[in-house]
């Protein structure tokens, strides 16, 4: 099977692992829940490491991947930074 | 230490299943946080497996990015504001989008020195710089709007669809002659005319839609991630942009639905404008046969209540009031008053922005609850307190077919013995549609700022003694 296929196989079934884990949310947390997606679409990290990183790359393929680098770094540090600040504010009820 | 690509793989594989554990963590409060270190350690994992392959060998630019990166977002996540939640969010969204395309671009620019071009990939790299960049500049607009840097109101004109219908078809087009031929220009303008498309998705849309743009946006950038794995052959990117992609669509759903509204209706139809400020709301409402009462009147109610049930929205956030809410909730309460807050999925700007503002005034989530759980509760209580909402209680909703807003499904405050509606003015809500609560027998509405008049509350309980 080439791997282009492997790919959509991958694609396909993790929507379908998406769909199931995202109806679990509560939707008290919605709003965590987009920054902790926020944090974690920072991914595109790899992407960027890669480009940047790779021997040989042309200076503006490493320009651009620097600046790939950057965006996603402030998305995953202030993704899950704020999400955790958000969580940290989430109490129960003491009197109960 | 170099790893092997197959140590590599299992790495990437164990990352994945942390960021689904991360979410799946999101079910209740009491695991959410530690989905959240989950979510951490997957990322770290992912990022130090990605720098120990073979592929990485020059670590200097990536120091530099990493480095800045960490010091930029940290302090965005340190220094935010609650109520600026939705703007930070619309940032981040951009930034994903804009990674994507640079990733895109540099590794068409890497591939091309290689002599590893070919047209699936250059089809892929197309698909992966049109999502991010209408992810980017949907983004920016959407952060534009909520920032009040540009008008929150629908910007519409005759033959937008088929202008949009046009670039659209124009900007695939270009792509797939970039695939077929490897054409640097076509490659341009293709990146061109994405990133307009993103500005003319947007723009019709109105500020009342912004928790289904916030949404759909969240899922494009996933869209974005998962492209930019499909360009890469990275299985981790495509899952991780699989989910993410699902999470904004089901909540784009989730928010459609409670407006009743289709998400077609929401890209197209653009309703809510920010027209329409009152000018004395008093005389307004005595010419409306609406009754208007005083801060003690509502005290009065409220003290010697059972049951009070607090309706939040997005006035609530602009007043700051939810700090005085929480004061009043526990004097209240030490009158053996029970307090609930009830909240409507699309109260606020973005996905249960509502719930992250009480959090942060420590009222415990126990007493805040989602639309299907309270709405049976409302015909028990003796007071329901609207602050700062207004379309998601208006009966309008479920009496009057001609109103733009019927079939939403709407929290019952109608129902209680008392409803007190915290006002600034007549306006009508987002929707532009007139609330028929408002001339409810037993409805009173309390002119003023939500923050100052909950203060009021605050003083007249604590003064006590009627």
């Amino acid at each position: 099977m080439p791997d282009t296929l492997v790919a959509l196989y991958v694609f396909v079934l993790s929507c379908f692992i998406g769909y199931w884990v995202i109806w679990g949310v509560t939707p008290a947390l919605h709003t965590p829940l987009v920054a902790l997606t926020n944090a974690i679409s920072g991914i595109v990290i790899v992407g960027a490491l890669l480009v940047t990183g790779l021997e040989g790359a042309g200076s503006s393929a490493e320009i651009m991947g620097f600046f790939a680098v950057l965006l996603a770094s402030i998305n995953v540090f202030g993704g899950f930074l704020v999400t955790n600040r958000m969580l940290a504010m989430f109490k129960k009820d003491k009197k109960k | 230490m170099e790893l092997s690509s197959n140590t590599q793989a299992i790495a990437y594989l164990v990352s994945a299943v942390l960021f689904i554990f991360a979410l799946k963590g999101l079910t209740h409060p009491a695991s959410a946080r530690k989905g959240n270190y989950y979510g951490m350690a997957g990322m770290a994992l992912a990022i130090a497996a990605t720098l120990m392959g073979a592929e990485v060998q020059s670590y200097g630019f990536i120091i530099a990015g990493v480095a800045a990166g960490a010091v930029i977002g940290t302090i965005l996540a340190m220094r935010v504001e609650m109520t600026a939640m939705p703007q930070l969010v619309a940032a981040l969204h951009s930034f994903v989008g804009l990674a994507a395309v640079l990733v895109a671009i540099g590794t068409y620019l890497n591939k091309a020195a290689a002599g590893q071009l070919n047209p699936v990939l250059m089809g892929e790299l197309s698909a992966g710089i049109i999502i991010g960049a209408i992810t980017f500049t949907g983004s920016v607009i959407a952060f534009g709007k909520l920032q009040g840097l540009i008008s929150g109101a629908p910007v519409k004109f005759s033959g937008q669809h088929l202008l949009n219908a046009l670039i659209g078809l124009l900007t695939l087009g270009l792509g797939v002659h970039f695939a077929m031929t490897g054409n640097m220009a076509s490659l341009a303008l293709m990146t061109l005319l994405a990133f307009v498309i993103g500005v003319t998705l947007i723009i019709p849309i109105g500020g009342a839609d912004m928790p289904v743009i916030i949404s759909m946006l969240n899922s494009y950038s996933g869209w974005a991630a998962a492209a930019t794995g499909f360009t890469l052959g990275n299985n981790l990117l495509i899952i991780v942009g699989a989910i993410v992609g699902f999470s904004g669509a089901i909540l784009s759903y989730i928010m459609c639905r409670a407006m009743n509204r289709s998400i077609i209706n929401v890209v197209f139809g653009g309703f809510g404008s920010d027209a329409g400020a009152g000018e004395s709301a008093g005389a307004q409402a005595a010419e409306k046969g609406v009754k208007s009462a005083a801060v003690e009147d509502a005290v009065y109610w409220m003290e010697d209540a059972n049951k009070v049930i607090i309706i939040p929205g997005y006035g609530m956030a602009v007043a700051q009031a939810q700090h005085a809410l929480k004061e009043m909730m526990e004097l209240l309460e030490a009158r053996e008053v029970e307090v609930k807050f009830a909240i409507h999925p699309v109260a606020g700007r973005m996905p249960g922005h509502m719930n992250v503002l009480l959090a942060e005034a420590d009222i415990p989530y126990d007493n805040v609850l989602e639309m299907d759980e309270i709405n049976s509760e409302f015909a028990t209580a003796d007071v329901a307190l609207v602050v700062g909402a207004n379309d998601v209680v208006n009966p309008a909703a479920k009496s009057d077919p001609s109103s733009p807003i019927y079939g939403m499904p709407i929290l019952e405050a109608g129902k209680a013995r008392q409803v007190y509606f915290l006002k600034r003015s007549m306006r009508p809500g987002y929707s532009g549609v007139n609330n028929l609560l408002f001339y409810q027998e037993n409805t009173s509405l309390v002119f003023g700022d939500a923050k100052d008049t909950i203060e009021g509350m605050v003083t007249a309980l604590k003064g006590g003694g009627h």
